[in-house]
């Protein structure tokens, strides 16, 4: 339903368009059973980005602090993006795989989680 | 001929009647370019009755009267010392968040009800409209002498309107007027006058107020006192206006039903702010959230529904998931706040054993199966030098905007993911409430501007957290950070030094 007001056809400008993010795209992750970290993590990054470059180093440098991450052997985690389960490729990147701007990518581990 | 003595009535009818006039040579649509377009229809402005009937002079007198008992208490405190009759100085963190947080949004009522007390076309309610701005300005004002006291003492309290505009948890509460003031005057009374006056005051005022007093604030106990008879003429005001609407025409049902769920929820999640302080922040503690939500939304809440039924009106929508997310909101949003302390203008804390065996009592159901260990788990981390801080930047719900910490209903280790596509885009929500809000009017939330989206986009100082926090004016080192090991605390150790002779957070368990 269209938003009332004052004159028909009311919009405004979209403030988080991909193109604002100077060649990233924002993209959430979140490691699910481990609430203590307290919700998704907001990352900017480029389409290209391998998966692997993810798994290898961008979330050891967010998920590390908690002493869980040490146990965690990500070679085996459930992966799933938008809703959907994902079989993502280390070589490949991240926005051939179906990665967009805004999507939400959840991991589960083993340990499950203890927070 | 010798002037008549009016009495008060006809005063209030002179005011409110009598100073207005038909126009005759502009239309009234043209003067009045704001009444329609929202849908509402009014067929009889005459039928408003202010259930007050104040007249200025009236008004005055009784302002001024309030002013001078307020100022003499906030003479006294600066001249006793009274920063140093608080139990501890974390409780100054409630205070933080409220200059911070609500203050602001006091000048915005302040604002918007000027606003309406133009544009409204009916007499009586824009000389009420304009009452309750000159309220809102004074709130303002006397809460901002009021705290300046504490601002001499304590950190993070420098720099509000500033913070306000920017900082991440702060866009909760601005992003919540915006969407008011930005709506129509019919929306905007539904939302300010009714569903958050009326029907959740009570849950931000008693908390606070009640806190100030059992923590020794008194110069907030004053300020709360002086506001309650301002409070209860807007409360009334509210179910006036939303009753007067109902009754001026049926058509105008579903849409004071659609303001009153939307407004319900964002008020709702805008507490969770609230209820983390009661929780959390306040050493010597008043009840809990939980309580605090029985009593003044499901009890009052309850009997106020059950009388507009006869208009049609129902409960608003996700009530029953407030009433389910009870037990769970305080500690998923103090969990947000202490992940994220480095990038804040308040302080939070490992939770001692005592404060633990509160929270086990007041939350039986929820507390020890999902929220201990994890606090026990930080307390390990702190002890061995390692407090946990969350290196990344949350992702924050498109409408409410809190970081999106909230879990299913059914299942409290899940986060509650929602997510809508418009204009090829997706938007994520944390709730059905706000995904209710975004999938209404795409077109208003899709330009939301969420901080941590603008960090990322380069709008706020620079690409690392110092950088940002110089732009937010946090004084990085003071206003941040855990409170252990804050010169804030160190600070109120050394007053405390032969003041007092046990730790003070033992206060809290009496």
């Amino acid at each position: 339903m269209p938003t009332a007001s004052l004159n028909p056809g009311y919009s405004g400008p979209v403030r988080d368009r991909v193109e604002n993010f100077g060649g990233a795209q924002l993209v959430y992750v979140h490691w699910e059973g481990h609430n203590n970290f307290c919700s998704a993590i907001t990352l900017p990054l480029p389409p290209e980005t391998p998966f692997g470059a993810l798994t290898a180093e961008i979330l050891p440098s967010l998920y590390s602090v908690d002493p869980d991450w040490a146990e965690v052997d990500l070679s085996t985690a459930r992966w799933m993006l938008d809703g959907e389960d994902w079989q993502p490729e280390a070589a490949k990147g991240i926005g051939e795989q179906g990665v967009g701007h805004k999507s939400l990518i959840r991991f589960w581990t083993q340990p499950f989680g203890r927070a | 001929m010798a002037a008549r003595k009016l009495n008060l009535k006809q005063k209030y009818g002179h005011f409110t009647r009598g100073l207005d006039w038909e126009p005759s040579y502009q239309s009234k649509d043209d003067i009045f370019p704001f009444a329609k377009y929202e849908g509402i229809k009014v067929h009889d402005w005459d039928a408003w009755e202010d259930p007050f009937k104040l007249t200025m002079d009236a008004y005055w007198k009784f302002q001024a009267e309030k002013e001078r008992k307020l100022y003499a208490v906030i003479d006294s405190m600066a001249q006793n010392n009274g920063q140093l009759g608080i139990t501890d100085a974390r409780y100054l963190n409630a205070v933080k968040l409220f200059i911070q947080g609500v203050t602001p949004l006091e000048y915005q009522a302040h604002r918007h009800f000027a606003h309406l007390a133009r544009h409204l076309p009916g007499a009586g309610l824009r000389v009420a409209a304009q009452m309750q701005s000159i309220d809102e300005l004074r709130h303002c004002q006397t809460q901002i002498h009021t705290i300046s006291h504490y601002n001499k003492f304590f950190d993070g309290i420098h720099d509000f309107t500033h913070m306000h505009d920017r900082l991440w948890y702060l866009s909760v509460p601005k992003s919540f007027f915006d969407d008011a003031t930005t709506a129509g005057p019919f929306e905007f009374l539904t939302a300010i006058s009714f569903a958050f006056e009326y029907v959740l005051t009570n849950l931000l005022f008693v908390p606070f107020m009640s806190g100030a007093a059992y923590n020794g604030d008194m110069a907030t106990v004053t300020f709360g006192f002086s506001a309650q008879s301002d409070e209860s003429r807007h409360m009334t005001l509210g179910l006036e206006a939303v009753r007067f609407l109902l009754e001026q025409d049926e058509a105008n049902v579903p849409i004071v039903q659609g303001w009153i769920d939307k407004w319900f929820w964002r008020g709702y999640r805008l507490l969770t702010l609230v209820a983390m302080m009661m929780d959390y922040m306040l050493p010597k503690k008043v009840m809990s959230w939980a309580e605090a939500w029985e009593t003044y939304y499901e009890q009052a809440g309850g009997a106020l529904f059950a009388d507009l039924a006869r208009y049609g009106i129902r409960e608003p929508k996700y009530a029953d998931v407030a009433k389910a997310e009870k037990g769970h909101i305080t500690h998923q949003a103090w969990t947000i706040f202490y992940n994220y302390t480095h990038a804040a203008a308040v302080h939070t804390w490992d939770v001692d054993d005592q404060h633990l065996a509160w929270l086990r009592e007041k939350y039986p159901d929820t507390f020890a199966q999902h929220y201990e260990q994890r606090y026990l788990n930080w307390r390990d981390q702190a002890d061995q030098g390692k407090r946990f801080y969350n290196n990344g930047l949350p992702q924050l719900c498109q409408v409410c905007q809190v970081p999106m910490a909230f879990t299913e209903v059914d299942d409290p280790t899940t986060i509650s993911f929602r997510v809508s596509e418009f204009g090829g885009d997706k938007y994520h929500t944390c709730s059905d409430g706000c995904k209710d809000i975004f999938d209404h009017e795409p077109e208003k939330y899709s330009q939301a501007w969420l901080p941590v989206h603008q960090i990322f986009q380069g709008n706020c100082g620079g690409a690392t957290v110092p950088e940002v926090l110089d732009w937010y004016h946090i004084n990085q080192g003071a206003d941040n950070m855990d409170y252990a090991g804050s010169p804030e605390e160190a600070q109120w150790e050394k007053w405390m030094e032969g003041r007092r002779p046990a730790a003070p957070m033992a206060v809290a368990a009496e």
